[in-house]
């Protein structure tokens, strides 16, 4: 079953959400990656998710990853149709093992406090990821049993992958504290 | 858009009282059976493990920070640093990904190249954690014959691209240069004369062994739904009876049909899938990947084309050869606009998925364009980071002994699960 047939699965179950299938690129002479993606108001994510999962049609077995982008600077053309009034797009990648196809998944959320429901109750697999997600793009996940940091340290303040944090950071480095033989 | 300070704060970690009779051990981050640094707080009834807690973190080095300021080309440098222990795998997966994005199909004799280069990273990476497996568990001697055979592998890759360990092989849409002669003779001479002698070696040195099966033998056990729930891909996932390899299923460069467009036939292999689900069957798995991989190698030999590495330079995605650049002034001109900052690439705006079957499972990127040099966001999906959560809940109930036994046959590689 290919990529727009799941679409068209969900456009006949979720009419209401206005589901269009979105090429992720669309190459300059005019073909598009074969990869698609639909947008999901947070809201109704848990609904649709486990819907995919447990279709016959879909059977979205496995969540092959899940990430974040900021598109805080991000240039927009009709093509990608990346709303400018959308900062952060949290992106499921799905997987079906029993079909053999992939669909992805975005879902906007804006400052001050980004919050998406937590799909690991649907896909174990989403565990690290959405800390890896909270770790370093601050999005909070309703629902996630073990909330913290994974990579960072656990009294970092910022999330260095959004795009307003620099590159060499915000002097993190220096404010450590210095241990010297006699102190230790 | 404006910019706030973020409010989420994270919660803190707060061991909970060990309660009675128990006590915390805190494993790692310096052991050597961690492999690197990795640190796990082990919650102990005697010697079972009631609660583990993995603790990661200690390598993060903000490698997908590094890819919004690196161009295309650029980057395959840190995706060395990823999982140093195959890095070759790393550079394929990374351009694979970015030729999603640019829309490029690569020569066949790129692709045949890429083909061999990938089985000998995987070879290489399947030695050192079979080796390492063995001793994990105590057996020393396991150990050294694996592992000396992954030496004439660094080798071929030092005579390919000039360094052993950190190739930094492929470029966007091709390699950096084209393999030297009689390069093909030096693999085969590899999988035919040296590999099989040292995989039966060290497969009896293991299996004939009482003490490797009883400490293999049902630890760590996954089952077949758990491990498709818990995103597990690879050799893992395999062991546990899920028939998925990116291979057959997303075949790509030799693994497809017709992949010269000239009728050539994808490359004859079999996917080895094991039931057991614990470490013995990890083991197995990999084993005969060993052996498949063998024959996948020697096959793309017989087939290798002729012809360029790159893709032609007209369209302006990849670097020129260096003759042209020296001895023509399109050719210096086309060199300049390629790795000047303010000119360099110019891929679609749109986002591309590009995933390769490693070693270790899928390992893919997720690559966001803006039109400019640099990616705008350049996320890796890490295999061991997906690998390892399941890590917790397998140990649960076991000896402390096989809390090393596990973790080797996961094969996580701590730089590439911190990035």
């Amino acid at each position: 079953m290919a990529t727009a047939a799941v679409i068209e699965v969900l456009q006949e179950r979720f009419p209401e959400l206005g589901i269009e299938a979105r090429p992720l690129c669309r190459y300059l002479d005019g073909r598009d990656s074969g990869q698609f993606w639909v947008r999901v108001p947070p809201e109704r994510l848990i609904e649709l998710m486990t819907f995919l999962r447990d279709d016959p049609r879909t059977r979205f077995e496995q969540l092959c990853d899940l990430t974040c982008v900021d598109y805080l600077n991000y240039s927009t053309t009709p093509d990608t149709a990346v709303p400018p009034e959308d900062r952060f797009a949290v992106t499921y990648s799905l997987l079906s093992l029993t079909h053999n196809h992939r669909l992805w998944v975005k879902v906007f959320v804006n400052d001050p406090e980004p919050e998406v429901p937590s799909v690991y109750s649907i896909w174990n697999g989403a565990d690290w990821p959405e800390r890896e997600a909270f770790d370093l793009f601050g999005i909070g996940f309703a629902g996630h049993p073990d909330l913290r940091r994974i990579l960072l340290p656990e009294d970092f303040i910022d999330y260095p992958l959004r795009k307003d944090y620099p590159l060499r950071g915000k002097g993190e480095r220096e404010a450590f504290d210095v241990v010297r033989r006699d102190s230790a | 858009m404006m910019t706030t300070t973020p409010k989420l704060r994270p919660t803190s970690f707060v061991p909970e009282d060990a309660g009675e009779g128990r006590w915390t051990l805190n494993f790692g981050p310096q052991h050597p059976a961690t492999h690197t640094t990795l640190r796990l707080v082990l919650e102990l009834d005697g010697e079972r493990i009631i609660r583990c807690t993995p603790d990661i973190g200690y390598l993060h080095s903000g490698f997908e920070k590094l890819g919004e300021h690196l161009n295309y080309n650029q980057y395959v440098v840190v995706t060395d640093r990823m999982n140093y222990i195959s890095p070759m795998a790393n550079n394929l997966a990374w351009h694979t990904a970015c030729e999603k994005l640019f829309g490029i199909e690569i020569t066949p004799r790129c692709t045949a190249i890429r083909t061999i280069c990938a089985e000998l990273a995987r070879i290489q990476d399947h030695l050192l954690c079979l080796g390492c497996m063995g001793l994990d568990l105590g057996a020393m001697t396991a150990w050294f014959y694996p592992f000396n055979e992954r030496e004439p592998i660094l080798d071929l890759f030092e005579e390919l691209s000039g360094a052993r360990f950190m190739p930094s092989y492929t470029r966007v849409g091709g390699l950096k240069e084209d393999m030297p002669p009689g390069w093909t003779d030096r693999v085969r001479d590899f999988t035919r004369n040296v590999l099989p002698p040292a995989i039966k070696d060290f497969e009896r040195l293991l299996l004939r062994n009482r003490i490797f099966i009883e400490r293999t033998k049902g630890i760590g056990v996954i089952s077949h739904d758990d491990a498709i729930n818990w995103s597990l891909t690879g050799p893992i996932a395999r062991a546990s009876g899920v028939k998925r390899d990116l291979r057959k299923d997303e075949p790509y460069w030799c693994y497809a049909d017709n992949w010269d467009a000239q009728g050539a036939p994808a490359v004859k292999f079999k996917v080895p899938v094991a039931y057991g689900g614990d470490v013995l069957a990890r083991f197995l798995v990999r084993v005969e990947e060993l052996r498949q991989s063998a024959a996948i190698i020697e096959q793309v030999i017989e087939m290798m084309p002729d012809g360029p590495i790159n893709v032609l330079p007209e369209d302006k995605m990849t670097l020129p050869d260096k003759r042209e650049i020296h001895f023509s002034i399109e050719g210096l001109i086309h060199h300049f606009e390629k790795i000047m900052t303010n000119r360099g690439f110019e891929p679609p705006i749109g986002e591309a998925y590009g995933a390769n079957e490693t070693a270790n499972g899928e390992l893919g990127f997720y690559l966001v364009s803006d039109g400019g040099n640099c990616a705008y966001r350049a996320r890796c999906r890490p295999p061991s980071f997906v690998n390892y959560q399941v890590y917790a809940k397998l140990i649960e109930g076991h000896q402390i002994s096989d809390v090393v036994a596990i973790m080797g046959s996961l094969n996580i590689i701590a730089a590439e699960l911190d990035r």
